[in-house]
């Protein structure tokens, strides 16, 4: 039997979850809800989906399950907390909220019900950082001195108008794609103690930050150090990559592939070699049944779908993990703010011209 | 269609191995000249047929070969819209109408379809539709486009939501506008199969990974067989060399075998690597039709 869902939110992120969602065999999307009512009745019409513009109703249907939440990052707190009120699993996009307050207080309410709770970081699925974590566990590379986390893309590469990004907080660079390296961060070497030397700048973004910098400090003594600027005119696409230096190897690795070097002076696991091994995506993923822009994001909801099945509460990606990465963004932000830098470092711009009423309503 | 079609992934410095390389090829090609001639060398080796997304180098390409058509003889273009990442990026920053406002040639359609509500929305949204691929298809006036898929982030986005009409309209389209043919690049063949044909797409051109290792085959290699044998489809193979995870040879000794495959799709950034993948391709075809 298929776990009735509704998904919430019908951006990019919605829409690609709806369309994952809608063709897994363990999933039934059994209705859609959005704040747009012209959305939201376009894609009824054609999908045969539901349509309840009404959240609380919406959370009221009868043989519901879980929700997949893909609204801006400002109304994740209220909406996960009325659906885990309502006895519903979530699957919720990163980040989880703007708080790890917030967020741990989320995770402990979900797991008292025996909920599943989910957030989309969605790189844990990808078999190159997967394997990543799998050596790091397995302590080929002996004890890890530093690891470096970037990301690269081509979000914002001119004034942009006022969006939802901006409207109330949450929906910079730091939020919406320094997460994403900071969470595989967390996943290999868990939440930082320190931070220092933060900078958020803003480019191109009059309200939010375009790119992230700073340095933090392990418990287990490893530095690391965090590098991500959204406004890269050079890639095609999101590029996230990880390096990591340890006492008897290093491992660089991204979306493609895992290049490591062993020094053969603590026990070389079977499929690698002394010096340089390089595996591939190709060798790395397990197949999904469906496939929408990259494996990761159908196997993260597959991965929801059996955990309500088969009752399992504690799945990658948990709320509790989660909020490892919110609190690695607070330290950051508080970093940058006491001694750091946030806003533009010596570089001066005009103030763009605010946007018309028309345009802010269109402008979602 | 040709039994052997090019690619363009190498060109946009799309590389699902490696970025490095991607790089590498990205700087190379941004000189449109590197581009022409490796298209000169693949139609040199017999190879003709140019599949290609609607980026913008393309339409470089389509006023070179408008401008020289006695160079290009035998050359055409197979056309895949949208070039996606386009669209993905404005939706996302400007929201769904100001990016329809975008990409819409006439201006102020959006606004009059707002303006009249939801009645005329609904009834525009076939129309819409059609704007947008004549919009993508601007650049091939006066060309061949004997075929035109829909990009595989598209197909599929479409089959998950399972918006079907949306197949029938884009084939209608393809058909009286174009003269052309459908095709549908997907991820996933054999759950497409079954809704192409509920949309009445009867033999539809299809285009998806098929490779030894079921690299991006969703569904495995079997699940492709028994899809066609049970909806009859025209199949492009491509990531035939699951992008280097299998040896060329071993590669296209097993795709050239598989029953449901028509034509093979592949991109090569060199000549003697273009030469020697279509040789292959030849050997393989030659020892089929001696077996057969």
């Amino acid at each position: 039997m298929p776990a009735n869902v509704a998904v919430v939110g019908l951006g990019k992120m919605g829409l690609s979850h709806l369309a994952v969602a809608n063709a897994l065999e363990h999933l039934k999307v059994v209705a859609i809800c959005d704040s747009s009512e012209v959305v939201g009745r376009i894609l009824q019409k054609y999908t045969q989906i539901p349509f309840i513009a009404n959240y609380e109703k919406l959370l009221d249907l009868p043989g519901l399950q879980g929700v997949i939440i893909a609204t801006p990052t400002t109304a994740h707190d209220w909406m996960v907390r009325k659906a885990i009120d309502k006895g519903l699993h979530v699957f919720c996009e990163k980040p989880l909220t703007l708080s790890s307050a917030q967020s741990r207080s989320l995770g402990a309410t979900a797991a008292a019900k025996g909920l599943v709770a989910q957030v989309g970081y969605h790189n844990r699925f990808i078999g190159t950082f997967r394997e990543v974590k799998r050596l790091l566990d397995a302590g080929a590379i002996g004890t890890v001195s530093h690891i470096q986390g970037q990301a690269y893309g081509p979000v914002v590469l001119k004034r942009p108008k006022p969006s939802w990004r901006a409207k109330a907080g949450g929906g910079g660079c730091l939020y919406d794609y320094a997460a994403h390296p900071i969470n595989l961060m967390n996943w290999f070497l868990g939440t930082p103690e320190t931070c220092n030397g933060a900078f958020l700048k803003s480019g191109f973004s009059a309200e939010v930050d375009d790119e992230v910098y700073a340095t933090l400090g392990f418990a287990c003594g490893a530095t690391g150090q965090i590098s991500v600027n959204w406004s890269d005119h050079s890639v095609r696409k999101m590029s996230t990559r990880i390096a990591i230096w340890g006492t008897s190897g290093i491992i660089h690795a991204d979306r493609q592939e895992i290049q490591t070097y062993l020094t053969g002076t603590t026990k070389t696991p079977p499929d690698y070699k002394k010096g340089w091994t390089v595996r591939y995506i190709t060798e790395l993923t397990p197949p999904v049944t469906f496939y929408l822009r990259g494996e990761e994001y159908s196997a993260q909801l597959e991965s929801f779908s059996e955990s309500i099945v088969k009752h399992k509460i504690s799945q990658q990606n948990s709320f509790h993990s989660s909020a490892e990465t919110d609190e690695t963004i607070e330290m950051i932000r508080a970093a940058a703010e006491s001694g750091g830098t946030v806003g533009t470092y010596r570089h001066h711009e005009a103030m763009p011209r605010r946007a018309g009423f028309v345009g802010r309503m269109m402008g979602r | 269609m040709e039994r052997i079609l090019f690619g363009d992934n190498q060109f946009f410095g799309i590389n699902h191995l490696s970025e490095e390389k991607a790089r590498n090829q990205a700087m190379r090609f941004q000189n449109i000249d590197s581009v022409i001639d490796v298209l000169q060398e693949a139609l040199k080796a017999g190879v003709g047929g140019f599949m290609c997304t609607t980026h913008d180098t393309i339409e470089k390409i389509a006023d070179r070969v408008r401008a020289d058509a006695g160079a290009w003889e035998g050359f055409t273009f197979y056309p895949g819209m949208p070039y996606a990442h386009k669209y993905a990026n404005a939706v996302t920053e400007l929201g769904y109408f100001d990016a329809l406002r975008k990409f819409l040639p006439k201006d102020g359609l959006v606004d009059t379809m707002l303006r009249g509500g939801m009645a005329l929305l609904n009834r525009d949204i076939e129309g819409m539709m059609t704007l947008l691929v004549d919009a993508e298809m601007q650049m091939f006036e006066g060309l061949k486009t004997p075929v035109i898929f829909l990009q595989n982030v598209v197909t599929d986005l479409i089959q998950g939501l399972g918006i079907i009409d949306a197949f029938r309209i884009f084939a209608d389209h393809c058909q009286t506008r174009y003269g052309a043919r459908a095709g549908f690049i997907t991820m996933n063949l054999p759950r497409l199969l079954p809704l192409l044909h509920q949309a009445g797409i009867e033999n539809p051109i299809v285009c998806a990974n098929v490779n030894k290792i079921a690299f991006r085959m969703a569904g495995g290699i079997e699940s492709y067989r028994e899809a066609t044998a049970r909806y009859p489809a025209r199949v492009i193979a491509m990531s035939v060399l699951a992008s280097g995870g299998i040896r060329p040879r071993e590669a296209i000794e097993w795709v050239v075998n598989e029953p449901y495959v028509e034509s093979i799709l592949f991109g090569a950034s060199s000549r003697s690597n273009i030469i020697d993948t279509v040789n292959l391709i030849r050997e393989f075809d030659g020892r089929k039709q001696v077996a057969a």
